[in-house]
């Protein structure tokens, strides 16, 4: 049967590998071509690069990592940050991305997915939302937000009707991203993930919290998680990729184990 | 000049993470849509992601699916990825399209009438060898390889079947007959396993 995926998220910026603001040390924590291909050999399901600058005079160091990273890893590639037109998506797809993600762009204009879901085909559009808790209102009746620019500016859309709609244009997979859960390692936000994985036929990737290997556990059961996204908890040597998933695997969460 | 490997290009797919991956194991690919390359090449990829119906249209164009057959027709090692096995059957029910008949079965879109089954079949899963095959040689039970697809194989004979998956129950994941063999999943994208078996295409003599 199919296994749950283990997708490692690297921020890049300036082409470096990119810290946390929650964390004071401002050192960078390494060269992205370097882990990616560590993380590969150690066991690594998919990986994930988030271009966190995206402006356009950045794009070109942006697509130099993607090349180099995808002629070292043979796992699925994925890239997203500053996503705003077919353009952007067939420019990372030619330097080696399969899938692109998209987000703030989609969201401000929805059409966004669906010419992205023609051009490069469903099963490589990945809608990442960023979602947070609020008071349920007539806007957002599920109690959760969607909202953009990295979390500053709320929208006033549903979270379950936003992760509806982008099925419904077209996306081939959803990241869920939790934003009151981001950066805290208290574990994922499982009421969300669970309701949206719920209510879609698409894969679904349980996205920011993650501290502790229960917390996977968690997202890909209780929260009906197809892939748990994991960042900070192996960017800085707390938990190894195999280590993870020999966890996981332990627990009975159906894992790939050889590699 | 003969190239020695050609990987088709229809419109099709990332056509660039199977000539790394060929990189990777030591085999320098060219991307081609020109007949006359695929006719003079050693051996042939034909790779896919896409719909069947907009590939056929493409290849029928290009005259490129003349050339495949031809390629199989001499002997060739030819390797066709996802949808590159898929459009070697006879008939696709995806945009219910006739196409190559290079080996005679249909493709087939999963039921998925379960619904925490989703669509498309997207991740890691379980290669199953069922007959051997000198590109299958060293999967182990447990290998995984990585999968995206909403479409299936069906071979109608038994001996064309190399090898099986599970999902909403066994399908065909791995096809050949000959000188032709299909993997439902991307070996470009399968990690050490996926590139052990494009290895063992370059140095395949397309005998079984």
């Amino acid at each position: 049967m199919l296994s749950k995926r283990l997708i490692a998220c690297l921020d890049v910026r300036d082409g470096k590998l990119a810290k946390s603001v929650r964390f004071v040390d401002t050192k960078d924590i390494g060269d992205p071509v370097e882990k990616a291909r560590a993380y590969y050999e150690d066991g690594l399901d998919e990986l994930v690069f988030y271009d966190i600058t995206a402006s356009s005079d950045r794009r070109s160091i942006m697509l130099d990592v993607v090349e180099a990273v995808a002629k070292e890893v043979f796992i699925p590639l994925s890239v997203g940050g500053g996503v705003r037109s077919v353009a952007d998506a067939t420019d990372l797809r030619l330097a080696g991305a399969e899938k692109i993600n998209v987000n703030s762009a989609a969201v401000q204009r929805p059409a966004l997915i669906a010419e992205c879901a023609e051009a490069i085909g469903n099963q490589n559009v990945v809608l990442s939302m960023d979602i947070r808790r609020v008071p349920a209102s007539q806007a957002c009746p599920s109690g959760y937000e969607v909202v953009i620019n990295g979390g500053r500016t709320p929208m006033e859309v549903d979270g379950l009707a936003w992760a509806l709609e982008g099925e419904r244009l077209g996306a081939g997979e959803l990241v869920v991203n939790a934003i009151d859960a981001d950066g805290t390692r208290d574990g994922y936000e499982l009421q969300l993930t669970a309701m949206i994985a719920a209510a879609v036929r698409i894969p679904v990737i349980a996205s920011g919290g993650a501290g502790k290997p229960e917390h996977l556990k968690e997202a890909l059961t209780i929260g009906k998680a197809d892939a748990a996204l994991v960042a900070s908890m192996v960017h800085y040597g707390d938990y190894s990729v195999s280590e993870l998933k020999r966890y996981l695997h332990s627990e009975g969460v159906k894992m790939r184990m050889s590699w | 000049m003969t190239d020695s490997i050609v990987i088709i290009d229809y419109d099709a797919g990332n056509l660039r993470s199977v000539q790394r991956a060929c990189a990777e194991v030591g085999a320098a690919a060219v991307i081609s849509n020109d007949p006359q390359r695929v006719l003079a090449a050693e051996r042939v990829i034909f790779p896919g992601v896409g719909a069947a119906g907009s590939a056929m249209r493409s290849l029928r164009r290009t005259g490129l699916d003349a050339a495949l057959r031809q390629a199989v027709e001499a002997g060739k090692p030819v390797l066709g990825i996802c949808l590159g096995l898929q459009i070697s059957l006879d008939h696709s029910e995806e945009q219910n399209t006739p196409t190559l008949g290079l080996i005679p079965g249909a493709t087939k879109r999963f039921r998925l009438d379960r619904p925490e089954l989703k669509v498309p079949h997207m991740g890691w899963n379980e290669v199953r060898p069922v007959r051997a095959h000198p590109l299958l040689e060293g999967i182990a039970p447990g290998d995984e390889f990585y999968f995206v697809h909403a479409y299936y194989p069906a071979p109608e004979r038994e001996a064309n079947l190399y090898a099986l998956a599970t999902y909403e129950g066994d399908f065909a994941a791995a096809v050949g007959q000959g000188n032709y063999f299909g993997a439902q999943f991307h070996p470009e994208k399968s990690g050490r396993f996926g590139l052990r078996l494009l290895r063992r295409f370059i140095d395949w003599d397309g005998q079984c």
